[in-house]
């Protein structure tokens, strides 16, 4: 699972989904994976408003990145700031979580990641709690 | 022509727990053939320098991943990303595989429809696929095999065939989550009630239709459109 998918997750149990608590989900224990990918700097410049910035700035702490500026990149304007897209292509698109959890930071429910697969099912019981 | 993805990487054994592609997924893979320079076209968001790339694709239920893996060769393996959702964890495990046979990374997620994914995709999703389980069986026969989480899921679609259609059409999934001028394929067959549907997603907003129908066997599959208005002057 890479951070571009991590930063479009949220925990689903209802008692989380009227609360903003329910994101990022934190990550623990988690077995990382580096996987070249080809730049391409024209995606990332036309995805990057669908990314919520703090959230990814923060999970990229979490797994020792600290390159990202806590402030957003201004979307209004064109963003050519080249090591910014490296930056961010390394981060969204080249770190993949093998194993490992994600933990609601709201109600503390633990998904689990299996073979870089993110399995957010929830039970009956856990949706309702 | 656009080839079909390769999926000679897929085995019997892969079969019997995961749909294998058939005339419905044609037909599919036909109609967004047909509309790939309308998809490529739409713009992206509020992008100020859009280059049409940065494309979200979503695909619900992916089964083998063929029709994600097609849609890669349309907007660029590399130009978008492709989120896979399958409740059947052997589905995960094959969308995963028929990305890297086709050189595209299909980003597979275990999960029910969108659950999971709702919160953050609100106006974000430029591609939305789904080729839902639509025979018509026995009520308690779909809910059963949704609860299995196996291949009976694929096709087991309640009495009318349309159980987890009227689940995103009804909580207002498809215009929530689409971005303007983002489009929605639904793969039905004649008992859905194609064009009930189709009036359904019109009355929330959504331009629908019908893009393609076609005999195939017993089935009488349609392939319905939905595209959420920009808000500007459209023209197409």
């Amino acid at each position: 699972m890479r951070l571009l998918t991590h930063n479009l997750l949220a925990c689903h149990a209802r008692a989380c989904t009227t609360t903003s608590n329910n994101f990022p989900l934190i990550f623990k224990d988690v077995q990382v994976e580096l996987i070249q990918a080809e730049p391409n700097p024209d995606f990332i410049k036309g995805f990057l408003p669908k990314i919520e910035w703090n959230a990814l700035v923060k999970t990229a702490r979490s797994l020792g990145q600290d390159v990202l500026p806590e402030q957003s990149p201004d979307f209004s304007k064109p963003l050519n700031d080249e090591a910014l897209l490296n930056s961010l292509h390394h981060i969204l698109l080249e770190i993949h979580i093998m194993e490992g959890q994600m933990i609601c930071p709201n109600c503390s429910h633990i998904y689990q990641i299996r073979s870089g697969i993110p399995n957010m099912l929830l039970a009956e019981h856990e949706i309702n709690k | 022509m656009i080839p079909t993805p390769s999926l000679s990487h897929l085995t019997k054994e892969d079969y019997r727990k995961v749909y294998e592609p058939a005339e419905d997924t044609f037909a599919l893979l036909d109609a967004l053939e047909e509309d790939a320079e309308r998809i490529t076209s739409q713009k992206v968001n509020r992008a100020p320098d859009s280059s049409g790339k940065g494309k979200l694709c979503v695909e619900i239920g992916s089964g083998s991943g063929c029709v994600s893996a097609f849609v890669s060769q349309i907007l660029g393996s590399s130009d978008a990303y492709y989120i896979c959702t399958d409740i059947n964890p052997e589905a995960n495990r094959c969308t995963d595989l028929t990305g890297k046979e086709n050189k595209v990374t299909l980003n597979a997620i275990r999960t029910s429809l969108l659950e999971s994914l709702t919160g953050r995709l609100e106006n974000k999703v430029d591609l939305l696929l789904f080729n839902p389980p639509y025979v018509p069986t026995e009520e308690e026969e779909e809910r059963m095999a949704q609860a299995e989480q196996s291949i009976q899921g694929s096709w087991a679609g309640g009495n009318t065939g349309t159980r987890l259609v009227d689940t995103i059409i009804d909580q207002g999934l498809v215009e929530t989550l689409l971005s303007p001028g983002g489009s929605f394929y639904l793969v039905a067959i004649k008992q859905n009630d194609p064009e009930a549907i189709v009036a359904r997603l019109n009355q929330r907003g959504l331009d629908s239709k019908v893009v393609l129908a076609r005999r195939a066997g017993r089935e009488h599959l349609h392939i319905i459109r939905s595209i959420k208005p920009t808000g500007e002057d459209d023209h197409q």
